[in-house]
């Protein structure tokens, strides 16, 4: 006999525990949880009635840290932010240093950068898919993806020597010139990689199990993403229109040289955030290959401000003025004019953006970096509320939290 | 038997047994943080296999798992919860310290950072890099097989860490 | 080149119209109006009028700025930017329809409150918890306003200028599980 104590029940057919609550936690050392995130729900048999998120388990300190390090040190810190896609957030990084110097780099360079956020867009869709896949129990997509990651690092290896944390930009060029048989790597492994990912689409879009599990879950209607600030693929799976490579052409990549398409979704749910990330790798690959055509393979990596460059290792070794300036730019930094900037990219996850307040100085005064897994992962609890349990793991798998950027 | 306990022919076979039996089955518990846990999953899959080594169940409760591997930063916020892992698993266990962020902090010497997970648990073997590179996890893993071997694994070996209260509160020197 | 200062010259103009239209709107609320390095608009409101503001630049026909890009603070313990108040709050707004950003900034004293900007968008919640953790900023009205990046038992906030980068604090036992929220209704 079922009571009429209807303020806590959500209209559950299957409702059985009557007053009866389970608080679950989902804690941070958990398989299924994106590095370490913890959930506390209030379960009525398998339904989620409540749920509190919990971050800054891998809060590291590196907007303070960045107050007390010159601008080049912090490079290293931008790797390991979204350590999945490391190249982006260098790329992103140093274009926001330059954008508060207003130093401008040559062509060249914003090609390869270019080429350096398509490729780390690729791979970091390659993990999200491939982890969200391995939650819902599909372990053979996860490791085809991650077989072609492994091909990538082969091809990122070739160009700065590092494998998952890269550190390849600098603020006003590179590190070093790609090498000559780079873009021939980088055509090879786009050869194979299509019909991988041809072979991973056939396995899990069409697949009945899959839609079951991922249609109609974690659904957020536009409105409501709007209000949440999603960027990126869930917010284009929701249908907002924002896609910061086509909106934003005086950023300093050359999106506008090339031609892709954005793909958009209809309801917000995990399937449609799976097929527009799909989509975009597809149309990543586009772009990687008009960019390594269009590329110059010769002209300067270096802008000509000779307050950021470090002079040339032949003059440094023989003459005192630049071993001078090599020695003060390592050991002191370059100074940044005062005043401040706000610098946005379209990272593989949203929208990924550095603030940038600078009072003079090697050091920035403030540094803030705008995660987008930050503003999304506040969202998990609207969107579950209501669902079961086994959701809860394909809903978070689908909005690619890296623990990483969340916590900074 | 000897009065004394020192061990006989008897009691070493069965010991170098069960060594090689415990090196060669190696169930550990991933306990990744961050980046090097993106290493660490590489490891295990497909390109450096390894379940080569035995070291292929991954089990995710501490009740089942021998290796804990700690890869990625332990901030001050994780380290109780790993002490709690630490404990609940059941002896014999081992620790692998993967990547200087748990060996010694790694790159943070900040506020909320543990410098070493070594201040709080022991640590058997120590993986250095950032992220190391998957042949020195393998090279490692073998290290710590060798370890396992010839019996160094007991409790008065195993390296014990600065004291962090020397760090907590003290003289921090910018 | 010329197609980036092509691109820089439209959008001064933007920036232009969209300060001018925020002036007539808000009138004594803008203390002042500066430009960035990459000439974005910096719009000062006073402390008690931010939500208004806010509401007036997304919700005005021709401003528009939906989108709440960013909420983050800092620490102005020099008095470098003239005004009453040591910590500066920052929103950065993004419009896609004119594909133009704003930032509104407005002054805090040490434990004065801020007017809380999550009833204009959810998406400031946790932005704001940040501020308030790392920097002790206290925000009006706010929902929940506890620690989130830190430990709850943590004393002091770290992104002041005051607290020193290097002071660790290790806590023995686990964080409390905040029971009385998951015990309220939904």
């Amino acid at each position: 006999m079922k009571t009429e104590n209807t303020d806590l029940h959500l209209n559950d057919p299957d409702e059985i525990f009557e007053d009866a609550r389970q608080y679950m936690n989902i804690g941070p050392s958990h398989p299924a949880t994106h590095g370490t995130l913890r959930v506390m729900v209030r379960l009525n048999g398998e339904t989620i009635e409540k749920s509190i998120s919990e971050m800054g388990y891998l809060h590291r300190g590196k907007e303070k840290i960045a107050e007390h390090n010159t601008y080049h040190k912090f490079i290293p810190h931008t790797d390991r932010m979204n350590y999945c896609s490391s190249l982006m957030n260098n790329v992103a990084y140093v274009m926001a240093v330059e954008k508060v110097l207003q130093i401008e780099v040559p062509e060249r360079t914003k090609y390869i950068r270019t080429i350096c956020c398509e490729i780390a867009r690729v791979i970091d869709h390659l993990i999200c898919l491939g982890i969200g896949a391995v939650d819902l129990g599909a372990f053979s997509f996860f490791l085809y993806g991650f077989h072609q990651r492994e091909e990538a690092y082969t091809v990122i290896e070739k160009l700065c020597g590092a494998r998952l944390t890269t550190s390849y930009t600098r603020v006003g060029g590179l590190a070093m010139p790609p090498p000559d048989d780079f873009f021939l790597a980088l055509k090879k492994w786009l050869d194979t990689f299509e019909p991988v990912f041809n072979e991973m689409d056939n396995l899990l879009t069409e697949n009945k199990i899959f839609k079951d599990r991922t249609i109609g879950i974690g659904a957020f209607t536009k409105e409501q993403a709007m209000a949440y600030s999603f960027t990126g693929p869930c917010a284009r799976a929701s249908n907002i229109n924002i896609d910061l490579r086509r909106d934003q052409p005086e950023s300093g990549l050359v999106y506008d040289k090339v031609d892709f398409e954005v793909p958009l979704g209809k309801n917000g749910d995990v399937y449609d955030r799976y097929l527009v990330r799909m989509e975009e790798v597809r149309q990543s690959v586009r772009i990687l290959r008009q960019l390594s055509e269009k590329c110059p393979k010769t002209g300067p990596i270096w802008c000509d401000d000779k307050r950021v460059v470090i002079p040339e290792k032949e003059r440094v070794y023989n003459s005192m003025e630049a071993m001078i300036h090599h020695f003060k730019f390592f050991m002191e930094g370059f100074d940044v004019p005062p005043g401040e900037a706000y610098t946005a990219v379209e990272g593989p996850n949203g929208e990924l953006g550095f603030y940038i307040v600078s009072r003079g100085g090697p050091m920035p005064w403030r540094l803030r970096v705008r995660a987008p897994s930050f503003y999304m992962y506040q969202s998990l609890d609207p969107m579950i509320k209501g669902q079961k349990i086994a959701d809860l793991v394909a809903s978070l798998g689908s909005i690619n939290i890296i623990a990483g950027e969340l916590d900074r | 038997m000897p009065k004394d306990g020192s061990p006989e022919i008897l009691t070493t076979t069965v010991d170098a047994i069960s060594n090689w039996a415990r090196k060669n089955s190696l169930w550990p518990l991933p306990f990744g943080t961050s980046c090097c846990g993106i290493e660490m999953m590489a490891v295990l899959s497909s390109d450096y296999d390894m379940s080569r080594f035995g070291a292929e169940v991954v089990r995710f409760s501490p009740r089942q798992a021998d290796l804990i591997i700690c890869a990625g930063t332990i901030t001050m916020k994780m380290a109780p919860v790993l002490k709690n892992i630490y404990e609940q698993m059941a002896e014999p266990k081992w620790v692998m310290a993967f990547g200087v962020c748990t060996s010694s902090g790694g790159i943070y010497n900040a506020y909320p950072v543990l410098q070493g997970i070594d201040t709080i648990i022991p640590v058997d073997v120590y993986i250095p890099g950032c992220p190391p590179s998957p042949e020195g996890v393998i090279h490692g893993l073998m290290q710590l097989q060798r370890r396992i071997q010839t019996g160094e694994y007991s409790k008065a070996s195993r390296v014990r860490g600065r004291e962090l209260g020397k760090l907590t509160g003290g003289d921090h020197k910018s | 080149m010329t197609e980036t200062a092509n691109a820089n010259a439209k959008l001064n103009e933007k920036y232009d119209a969209h300060v001018a239209r925020l002036q007539e709107l808000l009138g004594a609320t803008v203390i002042k109006v500066e430009r960035d390095r990459q000439n974005v608009p910096i719009v000062w409101v006073k402390r008690d009028q931010v939500v208004a503001a806010l509401r007036c630049a997304k919700d005005t026909n021709g401003l528009e700025y939906h989108f709440l890009s960013d909420l983050t603070a800092y620490d102005d313990v020099d008095g470098v930017d003239e005004g009453q108040g040591r910590f500066v709050v920052v929103y950065q707004l993004y419009s896609p329809q004119s594909k133009t950003r704003l930032r509104i900034k407005t002054r805090a004293e040490d434990g004065q409150g801020v007017p809380t900007a999550t009833v204009v968008w959810e998406a400031a919640n946790w932005a704001e918890r940040e501020v308030f953790d790392l920097m002790g900023v206290k925000f009006d009205g706010h929902p929940d306003l506890r620690r989130i990046l830190l430990d709850v038992r943590w004393q002091g906030h770290p992104l002041r200028k005051d607290y020193h980068w290097r002071k660790y604090q290790l806590f023995n036992d686990p964080e409390p599980i905040p029971e009385h929220l998951l015990k309220e209704g939904l």
